[in-house]
């Protein structure tokens, strides 16, 4: 068994032996389908399935980044506070391997959690039509939004020992990456064109919502998640110097 | 089996450890004393690639931290002052990733874990939650997750610390077991325990190596090379003391009487309990106790941390 796995099933098993990561998904469940209900489906007008469900995506986009800080921000604070890191770095363990595992745990646990709210499309099926294709996009655009956030969520555990300390900062993060798109607006060309490309949600997100992938828009999750995660094996190697 | 060689570490503009010269030979047993701030954490973590040096080289049967950690940290075991647990896990459960971690087996970890239980004392709580158990019990985790993949190096930071009398005294019985089997770098408060489990003492101050030796050794470098034996006998023998004082390397044996036993001083320049054991067991008298005064160290250990650093070595 590779060291990442290990690592990433003992913190899974955290996840799922302890309330933390219950009471996450349960919330992040429960304000999803207020949300779906209230803006997917609320509308007084007939609606087209499509409609509903692009809706469903981009209001699930915003609980999942939310529920992002709050399943990462203890990944690597919590063995600093808690002592548990020396375990980890007195093993011939690479700090890739743990910042991997880590990220791998936490990526699984939103992956269930992300599976266990897929009634909410499903039943768009009582009055309307669904095309699979659509809802395959939307949720592989959800879990990509959802590991780049992890990782930025991760990298803010990794500079602190506190995880009030890296809620804010990751959140910090996350919202600077959705407000660089807004912000492009006040500066010129090019930086304007760079922080339009930037923009986490603003730019990336609304192809998966309307149930069409870009390869830009994969690219891009997947260069921000591997960046946040590159980094957060660097600060790990800093701390043997400090 | 260690070689460290000017090794010196900076935090900032302060030097925690500086210039520390040591080695220790495969099967010791070495106590680290010094004084709360001394630089005994540091140059553990170093030793245990928690850390890397600013400068200097450090080398584990050949292998250099700075070139190696990962080939380093294979033969390493290392017990924290606070054990890394995770309180959720079951002690079988950590013990075993403990075990995976350090890359035992699979089909071994199972035998390795039960194996390590036993010699500590966990069977008992094999099944029960981290979270849940005595301090005393979590520091003997902490030291099986350090011994489970058998280490050709092992470092003890305070294992003491934090103990009750009883569980000071079992953890000293658990780290003596361990001799034979590692080489054993322990660094604790409880010089009596040093005094008890360690062949040889390296004396730490102000990030400075100021001694180094057995305590026979550093107690003749300080002119302190005499030692007070207490024997306790029950009864009144008679002539013994004058017996006792003809043993090679005693200088002095007085006796004293409470109640219903004798009690016998004995200074000597070396460690002579077997002989005044064979002696007074040889006479027919009821040995009840033999042990070695501890004041000894601590006077060595006080002489050293009061100097200026570039005391004896």
């Amino acid at each position: 068994m590779t060291a990442v796995w290990l690592i990433a099933r003992r913190e899974l098993g955290t996840y799922l032996r302890t309330m933390g990561g219950y009471v996450i998904a349960a919330a992040a469940l429960f304000v999803q389908s207020i949300l779906f209900n209230a803006i997917a489906l609320g509308s007084e007008q007939s609606q087209l399935s499509t409609e509903v469900l692009s809706r469903f995506f981009w209001t699930h986009s915003g609980v999942t980044m939310t529920a992002c800080i709050l399943l990462s921000m203890r990944l690597l604070a919590e063995e600093r506070l808690t002592g548990t890191m020396v375990l980890l770095e007195s093993s011939p363990v690479r700090e890739s391997e743990i910042v991997l595992g880590k990220f791998l745990s936490a990526l699984i646990f939103l992956t269930l959690m992300t599976l266990a709210g897929i009634f909410m499309p499903l039943l768009i099926l009582v009055h309307g039509k669904l095309s699979l294709g659509h809802v395959a996009a939307g949720y592989l655009g959800i879990l990509l939004l959802g590991s780049a956030s992890l990782a930025l969520g991760l990298l803010a555990s990794a500079l602190t020992r506190s995880q009030l300390v890296a809620a804010i900062v990751g959140t910090a993060l996350l919202v600077g990456a959705i407000l660089v798109y807004p912000l492009a607006a006040l500066v010129e060309a090019p930086l304007n064109d760079v922080l339009l490309a930037l923009g986490i949600w603003h730019r990336h997100f609304p192809a998966f919502q309307t149930g069409i992938i870009n390869l830009r828009d994969v690219v891009y999750y997947l260069l921000v998640t591997y960046f946040a995660l590159f980094l957060s094996v660097r600060v790990l190697e800093a701390r043997r110097w400090s | 089996m260690i070689e460290v060689h000017k090794l010196t570490k900076y935090f900032g503009e302060r030097a925690a450890i500086r210039d520390l010269d040591f080695s220790i030979a495969k099967g010791e047993v070495v106590g680290f004393l010094g004084l709360n701030g001394a630089g005994k954490t540091t140059t553990l973590r170093i030793l245990g690639c928690l850390l890397l040096p600013t400068s200097g080289t450090v080398s584990v049967d050949g292998i250099e931290v700075t070139v190696n950690p990962y080939g380093i940290r294979r033969k390493i075991g290392f017990l924290p002052d606070v054990p890394p647990l995770y309180p959720e896990m079951t002690v079988g459960a950590y013990l075993a990733f403990a075990a995976r971690l350090h890359q035992v087996p699979g089909r071994e970890v199972a035998a390795r874990v039960a194996e390590v239980e036993e010699k500590t004392a966990l069977r008992e709580v094999h099944g029960q939650v981290i979270g849940e158990l005595s301090h005393g019990f979590r520091k003997r985790v902490g030291l099986a997750q350090a011994i489970v993949h058998k280490p050709a190096l092992l470092i003890l930071d305070e294992p003491s610390a934090g103990l009750d009398p009883a569980q000071v005294i079992e953890m000293r019985n658990l780290v003596h077991g361990l001799r034979g089997e590692h080489t054993v770098l322990i660094s604790s408060h409880f010089l009596a325990e040093i005094s008890q489990t360690c062949d040889r003492l390296l004396v730490i101050h102000g990030g400075e190596l100021v001694g180094q030796g057995s305590e026979e050794d550093l107690a003749a470098a300080m002119g302190q090379g005499s030692s007070t034996i207490e024997a306790e006998v029950r009864g009144r023998p008679s002539g013994m003391a004058a017996r006792l004082a003809k043993i090679p390397g005693v200088s002095k044996a007085d006796e004293r009487d409470d109640s219903v036993a004798t009690v016998f001083e004995i200074a000597a320049s070396t460690d002579v309990r077997a002989d005044v054991a064979r002696l007074l067991v040889g006479a027919g008298c009821d040995l009840v106790r033999l042990d070695r005064s501890a004041s000894r160290l601590e006077s060595i250990f006080m002489n050293l941390t009061q100097k200026t650093t570039g005391g004896p070595q």
